[in-house]
């Protein structure tokens, strides 16, 4: 039986320009891009120099920590250009694609009978070790720690999100084979959550504890759960991965090719046709958008709404992302904006806001901030879509005031940036609630971790 | 040029100037700012600051206009009497209101105008955005004093309040005390003659008192606190056709913001029931000590104490308090369970100061200033629940 999970606090942000569900192929992008500053917390170390001719799957760089952590090419191709910032730091690595998508071949492996060591070590030479994050922290995985349990979130509850049960359909296979490998990993359970009422591939998997969840978001991102099912004590450790990474890693033991392709859900109203594409990571967001995007100031995404990156149309899709938004730009004053009664924005008081009348209105909602940063002074207001044993302001004010003692009593190794995405959009006072937690989990990480 | 297009070329002039403060609080008055979102979440919901404290002075409206009616009323029916006899028509008359446009606007007008000033000042000095908090105390102030307040003690009042009660602190959000309660602390502990007694709850008590037709405007707590007789019905104690602060007289129409304030998600509705609560239970508690004969009406606290539990409730600034004051969130407790112990010891403190306090009978401001100040320490205890939760989790693991 499933030991199931019901949240009640949270809020669904209900938007126009849910993906279609038809998936398109798109062709092959001439340029291929991996930002380093997507694997938080890794300093990376090239080993691949410019010019040189690389397989799909060949390492291109390293973490600086953990040599034995590479990472790599999703196409084979020529490394043309290495784009670095101030003080000579990486912002990307740009791999001309040479149109033949050559792997480099890591032999098929048996997971059934794979060791522990085997299975960490078959993922750092493949390249597939950064699929694995951790928390706390929310970095990828330490390979020196053991994980008490692994956490698979199969159910997105994120605004727009990329419909998983659409996107794994027909991956039984290899999602059964990788997470036969990684549950080696742990000395506990691998946790999968599934929607309530879901037909997902990952329901029938054996090996796994499964989840069924039911209630608003943040019910799908795996913070929320791991709260839930096996909450985070001093001292320990999880791991997590996101199912489409799965298919990856489990394509990786079948064939012994790193194809590093997933289907990517383009969202949002400023895209002409939102569905779904076939992509390979790293692709450039023009490729995937071309003949779709109506770019007239228009804010492109990288993920979500809530946590996604900003990006440009030269730019590239986030290594974890499976998702790519596009919405209108908010950049105009509105006449007696903060008085006067508001239809067309979702608000969680009734502040003369009127969409708590129509709670299944979609709303084609902008990027302006509808006001200025101010201090904390509205209370109770988080709770109310905070699903964690956590005081949320209490605890964002310890990260502010960086008192280490503080921020583990208060539960700061629960918790992940994402966590506070939805309490950053409620916010009254306009805090940048998940850059304080992410600056707050660097530093612990670094006194503590 | 559109005055949209002028005001943003405006901003971007005194853009990183001192005057930008000044300036934006009076564009970002008119235009919600063209910012966007830079990292974390893209989108924002659509509540501010301006539209929180915007709908909190909405909810006192009510009690402004009709405070100003009673300015004028009372102070007719303290010439004459009769009026009394058939409030409902005597009530909402011309006359009454002009005597609250020539004393309560005043008030108000003066409450603003030097609190913003200092706002102002401190914005530009030390280079912040002017913050709106000061926009529900600059009308919360005209609200809890006596309409004879001479303007400049309002001023003075009002600087130390900014000054001392919140700037010091950092500004709007950082402050220990209710901004609005510490200026009318100022006022009462500075001015005591001012702030009590039976001359200046009525509009030109203080000059008619020497003259033959001198009638108290005593308060209803005054009165009860000198084991006088009462005069005014529980049904005129409810409406609020009764001497006292300026907007603090009608329970009725505070009880209609403080649904208001409910409704739209601004006001904690527990910190509300909570002191309604607490007051209750102290009353009961008094109501019992004179039934039980323990003191008798020969005692001095013997009329405050024998008055029924619900007329505290509507007498006095309770009403007010509980909902306008102690919901100040920067203020009160921030957890919800924190909400409960703050507010109910608020009504319950309120009720014991008014009793044995007799030379002032009005604790509510001062109970509300005291929790302000254990509001923290409420939270603590709350929040070391939370903690030591964790703590024993991470025990029975290891366990």
């Amino acid at each position: 039986m499933s030991k199931d999970i019901r949240i009640k606090k949270g809020l669904d942000i209900k938007l126009i320009g849910a993906a279609e569900k038809t998936t398109s192929q798109s062709n092959l992008s001439s340029v291929y891009g991996i930002m380093p500053e997507d694997f938080h917390g890794i300093t990376p170390k090239l080993i691949a120099r410019e010019g040189v001719s690389v397989k799909a799957g060949e390492a291109i760089f390293l973490s600086k920590d953990d040599e034995r952590i590479l990472f790599p090419s999703p196409v084979s191709g020529k490394l043309i250009e290495v784009i670095r910032g101030a003080r000579r730091k990486i912002l990307a690595v740009k791999i001309a694609a040479d149109g033949k998508q050559e792997y480099l071949d890591f032999g098929k492996k048996d997971a059934s009978k794979m060791s522990a060591e085997e299975v960490k070590n078959h993922l750092f030479t493949s390249g597939c070790w950064p699929f694995i994050k951790q928390r706390p922290f929310d970095v990828v995985a330490n390979p020196n720690q053991t994980p008490k349990a692994i956490f698979i979130s199969a159910y997105a509850s994120a605004p727009l999100a990329a419909d998983l049960d659409y996107t794994l359909a027909g991956k039984e296979f290899e999602l059964q084979t990788a997470i036969t490998a990684i549950s080696k990993l742990t000395s506990g359970k691998v946790h999968v959550s599934v929607s309530a009422n879901s037909s997902s591939p990952l329901a029938k998997l054996s090996g796994i504890e499964l989840h069924k969840v039911s209630g608003p978001h943040p019910s799908g991102n795996v913070g929320t759960q791991i709260a839930k099912i096996n909450p985070i004590n001093k001292g320990e450790v999880v791991w997590v991965v996101t199912p489409q990474d799965l298919i990856i890693i489990g394509e990786l033991l079948l064939t012994g090719n790193f194809n590093a392709t997933r289907i990517i859900a383009l969202t949002g109203s400023r895209f002409s046709k939102p569905h779904y594409v076939s992509a390979i990571i790293g692709a450039s967001i023009a490729d995937i958008t071309k003949n779709n995007l109506v770019n007239d100031n228009t804010r492109i995404i990288s993920g979500n709404v809530l946590s996604g990156t900003q990006v440009k149309e030269d730019n590239f899709i986030g290594y974890y992302d499976n998702q790519i938004t596009a919405i209108p730009e908010g950049d105009d004053y509105e006449f007696f904006g903060w008085n006067k009664p508001v239809f067309d924005k979702i608000s969680t008081s009734r502040a003369f806001t009127f969409s708590w009348l129509n709670p299944n209105k979609k709303y084609d909602l902008t990027t302006n901030t509808n006001g200025e940063h101010r201090a904390f002074v509205v209370t109770g207001s988080y709770e109310q879509v905070f699903p964690l044993d956590i005081y949320p302001m209490q605890l964002l004010k310890a990260f502010m005031y960086k008192d280490l003692d503080e921020m583990e009593a208060l539960g700061g190794y629960e918790v992940a940036p994402e966590d506070f995405a939805l309490t950053e959009f409620i916010c009254v006072s306009k805090q940048p609630h998940q850059k304080i937690i992410r600056e707050g989990l660097d530093l612990m990480r670094q006194e503590l971790g | 040029m559109s005055l949209k297009q002028n005001l943003h070329n405006l901003k971007e002039k005194y853009k990183g100037t001192k005057m930008a403060p000044a300036f934006n609080a009076i564009h970002t008055f008119l235009y919600m700012p063209n910012d966007v979102t830079r990292g974390g979440t893209h989108i924002k919901a659509a509540d501010d600051l301006k539209r929180t404290m915007n709908i909190v002075i909405m909810a006192m409206v009510p009690c402004l206009l009709f405070g100003m009616f009673n300015a004028g009323y009372q102070h007719y029916a303290a010439i004459d009497a009769s009026l009394r006899d058939n409030v409902l028509v005597n009530f909402f008359t011309f006359d009454n209101f002009w005597i609250g446009i020539i004393k309560v606007l005043p008030l108000v007008i003066v409450s603003y105008g030097v609190g913003l000033g200092v706002e102002f000042i401190f914005a530009i000095i030390k280079g912040h955005e002017v913050e709106e908090g000061y926009l529900v105390t600059g009308m919360l102030v005209p609200l809890i004093v006596p309409i004879d307040t001479p303007l400049w003690m309002l001023a003075v009042a009002v600087v130390f309040g900014v000054v001392i009660g919140k700037e010091v602190f950092g500004g709007t959000g950082m402050n220990i005390l209710n901004p609005a309660l510490t200026i009318r602390a100022f006022l009462f502990f500075a001015y005591p003659t001012w702030m009590s007694g039976d001359k200046v709850w009525v509009y030109d008590a203080v000059n008619r008192a020497v003259t033959a037709d001198a009638i108290s405007g005593e308060t209803i707590l005054g009165s009860y606190a000198q084991n006088q007789e009462v005069i005014y019905s529980n049904f005129d104690k409810f409406m609020g056709f009764i001497p006292g602060s300026v907007g603090e007289t009608s329970t009725l129409l505070i009880l209609l913001g403080a649904a208001f304030l409910v409704f739209t998600k601004i006001g904690s509705w527990r910190i509300i029931v909570a002191t309604f609560l607490g007051a209750a239970v102290m009353g009961l508690i008094f109501n019992q000590v004179v039934t039980a004969n323990i003191i008798t009406d020969s005692s001095k606290f013997y009329g405050l104490m024998s008055t029924a539990w619900y007329e505290h409730l509507m007498i006095g600034g309770l009403a007010f308090g509980a909902v306008f004051m102690a919901t100040d969130p920067v203020t009160a407790s921030q957890t919800n369970t924190g909400k409960w112990i703050y507010g109910f010891l608020i009504g319950f403190i309120s009720i014991m100061i008014r009793v044995f306090n007799p030379a002032y009978p009005e604790g509510v401001f001062l109970a509300i200033l005291l929790m302000n100040v254990f509001a923290p320490t409420i939270d603590h205890y709350v929040v070391q629940g939370n903690v030591k939760r964790r703590l024993n989790r991470a025990k029975l693991k290891t366990v």
